[in-house]
């Protein structure tokens, strides 16, 4: 009795110092093993897809033709080029203004002021709303005929446009759309960044003599430039992948001309609406060493510079 | 972490006599910053206020110009997308998934963040924070293969687990920071007073990191009730989640306006709701990194 009684605690103890021993990849394994199982052969698999002509069914018959995907998706101009091209003008446009209005945001926002706690709650509601219910929300308050949109137009005496229905707006309106809903993100990012700035530049800058520009260009600017890469980069990825508000707005095809079908929107309408898995595979696999490489570039940039 | 907080004091502490000048600021700067701030707001909220509008009117009132802002209210629309439409059941199926997929996410997410946070394993955090780069279509295809395979598209495990693809990611990141920030000494404290590594982590660093795990689940579970995408290839008639329900709602001849904006209401709301209750944690989770190197 008394052996059981003292092997049952060694158990535990064993168990309890292997345990810890271990705990570096006890704790790290089931995330690590999730991702393994859930991301790295998934992704394994669609490279494999890229260098086959696999069509219709993933378990139909499919032979491996090499690079003859990628040979053919790189020399379409009629659907790959104007995708990427899209995805470009889409994340750098909308990138740009969102950067730009979002420093002067921040900036308003900077210093404390009555009702700022208001304003705050303000800038995060669009944030967390559902990005297709605010793709319908805007396709409504954009709609040619009964919008909202084109009656202010009216108003200022500015004829109707066609906005998401047109060839050539339907981009821009949804950029417009993309800068409403991720402004507030880049506003909460750099104002984190300017809260944690000491005051002691500034003033230093501003017994100098140094104006508000100047003081924001040559002081607060360069003090925040970790903050402004971390921002670009982060929004950058989620700009290039966007979806949820070009389909929920245009729908299949990024609509009749293609005139939104980014790479996601293209790769997605390849899947799923004609199951051409093979050049679908390689357009996503190229799509990923897009992002990888302007991450790579942004972030040696950065490195080189501190360095 | 905790020190990128932007939970500033708010307007009334007194500015210290030092920076007095900056007080004597010109009163058109004044002037302007109250404009610009009454914009911002507006551009921001404007939009939102007129989905709701729309979603109190019926369709012909939607389409007369002149009852833009002066209409007689109806719930009609309400009552159409949560009775008609069986929107509660979409709730439902949004609210598990979203709850189930945060909770399982945390369950192995926050201990690996401890890991890679105490062990400086660089490495093995890149690898699970390229899940937060990787297009997601490019996983969908295999996905729908193998789950297709197992006969699990069409239920709630693979969405639960395909959402679990974004929220581990950014719970991994989260808690990172999160733990770089907790002291280390509290818990070789701990191990002085008799507990082991891991009692240390589970009874001291855990309650500790409360805010952290707060933080992390809310956006896990924003992230998750907002979806798209993958709810919109792997979910199945019992499971639709409430985007993909809205999305469903205008593939037909012609569209709803009032209807279709209370269903976008009936999204939008509850993560507003839960938004201005947990401002805090969430603006400390988006802007988790923010301020680092």
């Amino acid at each position: 009795m008394t052996t059981m009684v003292s092997t049952k605690p060694t158990v535990w103890e064993n168990f309890s110092t292997w345990a810890n021993r271990h705990r570096k990849w006890l704790f790290a394994s089931p995330a690590m093993i999730f991702v393994g199982l859930l991301i790295a052969v998934p992704l394994g698999w669609t490279l494999y897809l890229s260098i086959t002509d696999s069509e219709g069914s993933v378990r139909a018959e499919s032979n491996v033709v090499g690079l003859n995907n990628y040979v053919e998706v790189l020399s379409d101009f009629d659907r790959f080029w104007p995708a990427v091209m899209r995805t470009f003008v889409f994340t750098g446009g909308a990138l740009a203004i969102e950067m730009v209005l979002g420093m002067c945001i921040a900036l308003l926002l900077w210093r404390p002021f009555r009702g700022e706690k208001w304003v705050r709650v303000a800038i995060l509601l669009p944030l967390v709303a559902t990005p297709v219910a605010v793709g319908m929300m805007w396709r409504l308050i954009f709609d040619p005929n009964i919008g909202f949109a084109n009656q202010v137009l009216s108003w200022v005496g500015i004829p109707a446009q066609p906005w998401l229905s047109g060839q050539y707006t339907a981009l821009p309106t949804l950029m417009f759309v993309d800068i409403w809903q991720w402004t507030p993100m880049v506003v909460l990012m750099l104002l984190a960044g300017l809260t944690s700035l000491s005051d002691e530049p500034d003033e230093a800058a501003r017994i100098d003599g140094a104006n508000a520009w100047q003081r924001f260009w040559f002081v607060t600017l360069p003090l925040l430039r970790a903050t402004v890469i971390v921002t670009i980069v982060l929004r950058g990825i989620d700009a290039l992948k966007t979806f949820d508000i070009l389909y929920a707005t245009k729908g299949k095809g990024g609509g009749s001309f293609h005139e939104v079908e980014t790479l996601n929107i293209y790769a997605f309408g390849l899947s799923f609406d004609y199951n051409d898995y093979g050049i679908a595979s390689t357009v996503l696999i190229l799509f990923f060493l897009l992002i990888i490489a302007i991450m790579w570039v942004l972030t040696y940039r950065r490195k080189a510079n501190r360095s | 972490m905790t020190t990128t907080l932007p939970a500033r004091p708010v307007t009334e502490t007194p500015r210290p006599v030092a920076i007095a000048p900056r007080r004597r600021k010109p009163r058109a700067y004044k002037i302007f910053r109250v404009v610009a701030l009454t914009l911002t707001v507006l551009l921001f909220i404007a939009p939102l206020v007129w989905m709701f509008i729309a979603s109190l009117k019926t369709n012909v009132d939607i389409y007369d110009a002149s009852k833009t802002l002066f209409f007689a209210p109806t719930l009609d629309n309400y009552d159409n997308v949560l009775s008609r439409n069986n929107y509660f059941g979409f709730i439902f199926n949004s609210f598990w998934v979203a709850l189930l997929s945060t909770l399982f996410s945390l369950l192995i997410g926050v201990p690996a963040a401890y890991a890679m946070s105490r062990f400086a394993m660089h490495r093995s955090a890149l690898v699970v924070l390229m899940a937060r780069i990787i297009p997601g279509v490019s996983l969908l295809v295999p996905w729908y293969f193998i789950f297709a395979n197992m006969r699990m598209v069409g239920g709630f495990g693979v969405l639960i687990l395909s959402h679990m693809f974004v929220a581990l990611p950014l719970i991994v990141y989260i808690m990172i920071s999160y733990f770089d920030s907790t002291p280390l000494e509290l818990e070789e404290q701990a191990q002085v007073d008799g507990l082991t590594h891991i009692g240390a982590f589970l009874r001291i660093t855990l309650p500790l990191s409360v805010p952290g795990l707060a933080t992390a689940g809310i956006l896990s579970f924003i992230f998750s009730w907002n979806n798209f995408m993958f709810a919109l290839v792997l979910s199945g008639a019992n499971t639709k989640t409430l985007p993909v329900a809205i999305f469903n709602f205008v593939s037909y001849a012609s569209i709803d306006w009032g209807s279709l904006m209370a269903a976008a209401v009936v999204v939008t709301v509850p993560i507003m709701v839960i938004a201005l209750f947990t401002q805090k944690y969430i603006v400390s989770g988006l802007t988790a990194g923010a301020t680092k190197g």
